[in-house]
């Protein structure tokens, strides 16, 4: 999270093979890029992207749950969902910078979001519709987003990757939480239990989708490899989350929505059913239930927030000349 | 969209006795602000003991592009290390 305007540095380069060559040999020896280094144009608009996207699912991923602040059913869950919507805000902002060290700036990335053209995790665009959502997204998306975030600390580029072990250190409060309401949920009564079950079925094929597409239909991830932006495949990551989950599913007493969910002893593992791709990528295109709202909130967050912005910065221009009149 | 909120550059002491280490950045329009966004920031697990805040412009920075002339000379200055002097084993620690 060093600042990409701590030195003019010329970002162009000229990528001959030699220079490719020289950039792959430090990735491959293992050593962290830093903002100020020479990188292939790729490897910089790939973080760009990546990282945005991340920083902007971490935003987005306040809305359904800073919707329950006001109705959670204890002063002690209350202060858990406000402690976690909080850290939310707060690992957007460690990503915000780091993307920034590769030379995009705050503005344009929110400006991208805001426009459709910046993409953040599919799963935000589902509704949170019972309080047992909230249990469900803890265990489940944070689960799953964990998953992948402890992958990333490895990252080759390193302030993406400082970032992530700040955030993977921060987060797994979230998921145990959220696994002690569905705990005692299904140690409740039998509504309680159907609310836990019902939040299971909505969120279990959603959370399998936010590890992406299956590994042969997946755009960038063969170049992010080699690169070690990314540093295991979707399958491989999607598969160590079902087979860390289920058994926590059966320790609640729910049952996994999937009827083809099976242990298979010879590779250790679940063998599991059939992902719904064309709702994962009609969610991903912007006609998820909850899309248009959860960019609206961001876009009226945005406006209602400019005098804000504006004021402080007036506040700041006139006692700076205050200062320097003096 | 108007002027652009200047990004700030956040040091951290983790406790009396440490150095303040940078841990990242912020954007805020005046060091106020800036102070009581990098504690919102980045002290919410008790990170520190104190914090400071400095606009990122201001922070002069070595050229990377001249990071082997600058710092590869100290390789072949083994003499500037206690192991390069030989000192009998009867001489005992020093």
């Amino acid at each position: 999270m060093y600042s990409q305007g701590l030195i003019g540095a010329d970002s162009r380069t000229e990528e001959t093979d030699e220079f490719l060559a020289a950039f792959q040999a430090r990735i491959d020896a293992e050593e962290k890029i830093e903002p100020t280094d020479a990188m292939p144009e790729g490897y910089r608009r790939t973080l760009i992207r990546q990282i945005g996207q991340h920083a902007h699912s971490e935003i987005v991923g306040m809305l359904p749950e800073g919707n329950w602040i006001t109705r959670a059913p204890s002063l002690k869950r209350k202060l858990a969902l406000l402690a976690k919507v909080q850290d939310e805000g707060g690992h957007g902002l460690y990503l915000y910078s780091a993307a920034e060290t590769l030379g995009v700036t705050r503005e344009q990335m929110t400006e991208e979001l805001h426009a459709g053209k910046a993409k953040y995790s599919s799963i935000f665009n589902y509704p949170a519709l019972s309080w047992a959502d909230m249990g469900a997204i803890g265990w489940l998306v944070d689960g799953a987003a964990i998953m992948n975030q402890v992958a990333l600390c490895r990252c080759s580029y390193g302030p993406y990757a400082r970032a992530m072990i700040r955030v993977c250190a921060e987060e797994s409060f979230h998921q145990r939480q959220g696994y002690e309401i569905m705990l005692t949920l299904c140690n409740g009564t039998k509504e309680q239990k159907e609310m836990a079950q019902d939040a299971l079925n909505r969120f279990w094929w959603p959370a399998l989708m936010m590890f992406g597409p299956h590994d042969g239909d997946s755009a960038h991830s063969e170049q992010s490899m080699k690169w070690k932006i990314k540093r295991f495949s979707n399958d491989a990551l999607r598969e160590k989350f079902i087979n860390a989950t289920v058994p926590q599913a059966e320790f609640l007493g729910l049952t996994v929505p999937d009827p083809d969910l099976e242990w298979n002893a010879e590779k250790g593992g679940y063998d599991h059913g059939d992902i719904d791709w064309d709702e994962f990528w009609r969610v991903v295109k912007g006609d998820g239930v909850m899309n248009r709202e959860r960019v609206q909130m961001r876009k009226d967050a945005w406006d209602n927030g400019a005098w804000v912005r504006e004021a402080a910065l007036a506040h700041a221009g006139k006692r700076a000349a205050k200062v320097a009149a003096e | 969209m108007g002027d652009v909120t200047p990004l700030w550059e956040v040091f951290i002491r983790p406790r009396n006795g440490l150095a303040h280490k940078h841990v990242g950045s912020l954007h805020a329009a005046d060091e106020a602000l800036a102070l009581s966004a990098a504690r919102d920031v980045y002290t919410r697990r008790e990170e520190g003991t104190s914090i400071w805040v400095v606009r990122s412009e201001a922070i002069a920075a070595s050229d990377p592009a001249r990071a082997g002339e600058n710092f590869d000379p100290a390789e072949d200055k083994i003499y500037r290390h206690p192991t390069f002097y030989k000192i009998p084993d009867d001489v005992g620690h020093m």
